[in-house]
C-alpha cells in the first residue's frame, strides 16, 4: 500500500504536515506496512489536504478534506460510513478530467523531491534530444510551430525573444526565469516550483541551449521558501545526474543553473527591473531598447521568461510544436492555467485549453459563486489588468480577445466577485497596491497615482466631487503616457474598467452618498426594524459607543449621531434586526 | 564641527554575519543575497549592520539603506516575538481581511509595521502569500492560519498571548 500526501504550500496550510505526522503515528502503531510518499498541489485548493491511498493491488482512491483524526477511516479495509464522503466526488473528477494540463501535467501526481520520479515520466528526454539530435535553431522552429506566447503577463511569442537573444552578438549570454509572481491573486508559477521543479529546469535548459548561454539564474521570491527549497534540491540532483554542469549529456555544452531570492517587490516583475535587482541593485526599471535580448544582465544578451512558459517548453519538444498549436484559437495557442480565487466555490489552480470562455471556467470549473450569490465582475490579470462583468462572460480566453475588453490574460490570477464586493472600493485597493510598489522613478507614476488613491479614497469616504470620474479618467490617460515600464501603464487599468464597466456605482458613490454593495463604511447608515428587534439588549450591551437604546423586551433603535458605524450590533444581532444601508 | 559621516572605527563588528560576506564579497552583485542573510541572523537591519555591511562589501553605506529601504523584506526595526505576516492580496482583501486587521488592532493595539509593547507581537501586511483558496490568511511565526474570521482571529491571538506567558513562568 501506498499514502500519497499533497504538500504544496495550499496544502501544508489546510494541515497537511499534521496529517502526515497522523499517517506515520497510525501506521506505526497499528503495524500496517505502507510506503508514504509527498507530492505537490494538484490544483484543487478547496478540497486540501488531499491524501491519496493505492492499495496492494493498484487502485488508488483520493480522499479530500482529511484530518488527523481520518487516518483510519479512510485506509483499505475500513467500514467507516465517512469513508466514502471522504472519497473525491464524482464532479471533481469530472472538473479535473475537463482539463488539458500540460505545464501542471506532473504537479500533484509525482513527487517534487525525487528526480527520478521526473525521469520516469519521460523527464530529460526532450533536452537529451535537443542537445545531441538538434540544432539550436531546430529548437527554436519547433517553439515558433508551438505559437508559444510569454505566460508571466504580456503575451510577446517565446520563439522571437530565443531568437533574438540567439542572434545578438557575443559569447556570454544568460537565461533568466521570472518567478517573482508578485500579483496577488495568482500562484501557478509557486505550484509548478513546489510541484514540479524539473520540468522548469528542463524547459531552462533547452532554452539556453537555443540561445546558446551557459548560465541560468531563477528569480524567486522570497515570500516562497517552500519552492526555493524544492528548486534547490532539483538543481543539486539534476548536477548530480549530469543534465546540469559541464559536459551536458556527453556533449560540448555546458549551462549551470543558481537560484537568487528576491526580496519582495513586485515592480521586479519588469524584465529590466528585474535585472537590476539581480545585480544587487534597488529594483528600478532601464529604458528599453536596447532589450535584454541585446544587453541585460551584466550588459550581455539575457533572455528572460516566466515559469509557466518554461513549463510548457519539454511538453512541446516531446509532441511537436504542431500539437501544442491545436490547442486554442487562432491568436492564443495551447493551454493556460489560471488561479481562481475570491468569490468562487471550487477555487484553485486550473489549466485550460484557450479558446474556452470566461463563463465556463467560472461556473463549470469553479463550480459557480459562494453561497449561490449574483456574479458582479471578474478581475483578470491582477493590478495591472482589468475587470470583466457579467454581460461579457462569454468573452473567449485568447490574448487579444482579453485585452479588447480592457482586462488582460496577465499572469493568470482570475478574482470573482460576487455582489457584495463594491467596485470602487476593488480599484482603490488595486491602485493603493501599485502605488505602494510604484518604485519612484516616473513622475506620472509616483505622484499621478498618489493622486488617483486620494480621489478614491475620498470617494468612499462619502466625500466625492462633482468631476471625479473625469479627473480619475484624465489622470489615468496621463500616467499610462507618461510612465516608462509596464507597472505604471497597466496600474489605471483597474480604475479605467470599472468605470467603464460600473459607473453607476461610481456615481452612486458620488451623487447619492451611497455604497450598492454595503461595503463602503462612511456611506452607510445603521438601523434597528422594529419588527423584528425583539428587545434582547445584546447589541446596546456590545456597542462601544452607547448608540444604542431601548428597554429591555422592546424594540430598540440607533442614535446615529453617536454610532461610529464599527458594524459590531449587526454582527451579534441573531434576528437579523440591525441594517446597514 | 568635524565630519563623521566616513568614521568608521566604531562601525560594530558582526562576527556571525562574516564568513556570509566572505563568501560573497567577490561576487558581483550579491549585496540582496548578504543583506537577506544577515536580516535572517540579527532580525533586522540596525544602522549599525548597515554600515558594517557596506564596510565589508564596500559599498557605500548609502546604496545599502537604498536597496534595504526599496524591498518589503527588509526590516529597518526589531520585531517581536511573534510576527504576523497578514495577506493584504486580492483574494484575502475580497474575502474580508480588511475585517482581520481591524480585530487584530482591536486586540493587540498595533498597525501594520508596528509591535506590542510587551514585544510579543508584530504587524506586517503582505501583498499575497499565495494561498488564496484559504483566504483570508495570515502565519504567524511560520503558522499558517486560514479561514479567518475576525472572532476566530482574536482567539488565536489570546491562545499564543496565554502560551507565550505560561512558557515565562516555567
Amino acid at each position: 500500500m501506498k499514502i500519497i500526501i499533497g504538500k504544496g504550500s495550499c496544502g501544508i496550510a489546510a494541515g497537511a504536515s499534521k496529517v502526515e505526522a497522523a499517517v506515520y503515528e497510525y501506521i506505526n502503531t497499528a503495524g500496517i506496512n505502507a510506503e508514504t510518499e509527498t507530492t505537490g498541489c494538484i490544483g484543487m485548493c478547496y478540497l486540501e489536504p488531499i491524501v491519496d491511498i493505492i492499495d496492494d493491488s493498484g487502485n488508488k482512491k483520493t480522499y479530500v478534506g482529511v484530518s488527523p483524526d481520518h487516518i483510519a477511516d479512510i485506509l483499505p479495509g475500513s467500514e467507516k460510513a465517512n469513508k466514502n464522503t471522504l472519497e473525491l466526488s464524482e464532479e471533481d473528477i469530472t472538473i479535473l478530467k475537463s482539463q488539458k494540463r500540460i505545464a501542471l501535467r506532473n504537479c500533484g501526481i509525482i513527487n517534487p523531491e525525487k528526480i527520478e520520479n521526473y525521469i520516469e515520466k519521460g523527464g530529460y528526454d526532450a533536452a537529451k534530444r535537443c542537445i545531441t539530435e538538434m540544432t539550436p535553431d531546430d529548437v527554436i522552429a519547433i517553439i515558433k510551430t508551438s505559437g508559444l506566447a510569454g505566460r508571466g503577463g504580456a503575451g510577446f511569442p517565446t520563439w522571437f525573444k530565443w531568437n533574438s537573444a540567439k542572434q545578438s552578438p557575443g559569447n556570454k549570454k544568460y537565461m533568466i526565469c521570472n518567478a517573482d509572481e508578485g500579483d496577488p491573486g495568482a500562484f501557478m508559477d509557486r505550484s509548478i516550483l513546489e510541484g514540479d521543479p524539473h520540468n522548469l529546469i528542463e524547459g531552462m535548459l533547452i532554452g539556453a541551449y537555443a540561445i546558446g548561454s551557459d548560465e541560468g539564474v531563477v528569480y524567486v521570491r522570497a515570500e516562497y521558501p517552500l519552492a526555493i527549497e524544492r528548486l534547490k534540491l532539483a538543481i543539486k540532483q539534476a548536477e548530480a545526474k549530469g543534465f546540469l554542469g559541464k559536459n551536458i549529456f556527453g556533449s560540448d555544452y555546458h549551462f549551470s543553473l543558481r537560484i537568487k531570492a528576491g526580496a519582495g517587490a513586485f515592480v521586479c516583475g519588469e524584465e529590466t527591473a528585474l535585472i537590476a535587482s539581480l545585480e544587487g541593485e534597488r529594483g528600478m526599471p532601464r529604458l528599453k531598447p536596447p532589450f535584454p535580448a541585446q544587453k541585460g544582465y551584466w550588459e550581455k544578451p539575457s533572455n528572460i521568461n516566466n515559469v509557466e512558459t518554461f513549463a510548457n517548453v519539454a511538453w512541446i519538444i516531446e509532441n511537436g510544436g504542431e500539437a501544442f498549436a491545436r490547442m486554442g484559437t487562432e491568436n492564443s495557442k495551447g493551454t493556460k492555467v489560471f488561479a481562481l480565487t475570491g468569490k468562487i466555490k471550487k477555487g484553485g489552480l486550473v489549466e485550460i485549453p484557450m479558446g474556452m470562455t470566461v463563463r465556463d471556467v467560472i461556473f463549470n470549473i469553479g463550480g459557480g459563486i459562494k453561497d449561490d450569490k449574483k456574479f458582479k465582475a471578474v478581475q483578470m490579470g491582477g493590478p495591472s489588468g482589468g475587470c470583466i462583468p457579467a454581460d461579457l462572460l462569454d468573452t473567449v480566453i485568447d490574448y487579444k480577445k482579453l485585452s479588447e475588453t480592457g482586462a488582460i490574460m496577465g499572469s493568470g490570477g482570475m478574482v470573482v466577485m460576487d455582489e457584495t464586493t463594491c467596485m470602487v472600493d476593488m480599484a482603490r485597493f488595486f491602485l493603493d497596491f501599485t502605488r505602494k510598489e510604484s518604485c519612484g522613478k516616473c513622475v506620472h507614476c509616483r505622484i499621478g497615482m498618489k493622486r488617483m488613491l486620494e480621489i478614491l479614497q475620498r470617494i468612499c469616504a462619502g466625500e466625492g466631487r462633482e468631476g471625479d470620474i473625469d479627473r480619475l479618467y484624465n489622470l489615468a490617460v496621463q500616467i499610462k503616457e507618461g510612465s516608462l515600464c509596464g507597472l505604471g501603464q497597466t496600474a489605471p487599468n483597474p480604475v479605467l474598467t470599472t468605470i467603464q464597466y460600473f459607473r453607476h456605482e461610481y456615481e452612486a458613490h458620488i451623487n447619492d452618498k451611497k455604497c450598492p454593495a454595503k461595503q463602503c463604511k462612511p456611506l452607510l447608515t445603521y438601523s434597528i426594524t422594529p419588527e423584528k428587534c425583539i428587545g434582547c439588549t445584546l447589541c446596546a450591551k456590545n456597542c462601544p459607543t452607547n448608540a444604542i437604546i431601548g428597554e429591555l423586551k422592546s424594540a430598540h433603535s440607533i442614535d446615529t449621531e453617536k454610532c461610529i458605524k464599527c458594524d459590531k450590533c449587526r454582527t451579534v444581532c441573531k434576528f437579523s434586526a440591525v441594517v446597514a444601508n | 564641527m568635524e565630519c563623521k559621516c566616513s568614521k568608521t572605527e566604531n562601525t560594530k563588528v558582526f562576527q556571525d554575519l562574516l564568513p556570509t560576506i566572505e563568501h560573497y564579497k567577490h561576487i558581483d552583485g550579491s549585496l540582496i543575497s548578504v543583506m537577506q542573510e544577515a536580516q535572517e541572523l540579527y532580525g533586522y537591519l540596525s544602522m549599525e549592520l548597515i554600515q558594517f555591511i557596506a564596510k565589508e562589501m564596500n559599498i557605500k553605506p548609502a546604496n545599502v539603506l537604498g536597496v534595504a529601504t526599496f524591498y518589503t523584506q527588509f526590516r529597518l526595526t526589531p520585531v517581536g516575538k511573534n510576527l504576523i505576516t497578514l495577506c493584504q492580496g486580492t483574494a484575502c482583501h475580497v474575502n474580508g481581511s480588511v475585517a482581520i486587521e481591524e480585530a487584530i488592532t482591536d486586540e493587540l493595539g498595533i498597525k501594520d509595521g508596528e509591535t506590542t509593547e510587551d514585544g510579543l507581537f508584530t504587524l506586517s501586511n503582505v501583498a499575497c502569500l499565495g494561498c488564496c483558496s484559504l483566504s483570508p490568511v495570515m502565519i504567524i511565526s511560520g503558522e499558517t492560519y486560514g479561514k479567518l474570521t475576525p472572532d476566530l482571529t482574536k482567539k488565536i491571538l489570546r491562545e499564543i498571548k496565554a502560551n507565550s506567558k505560561k512558557a515565562v513562568k516555567t
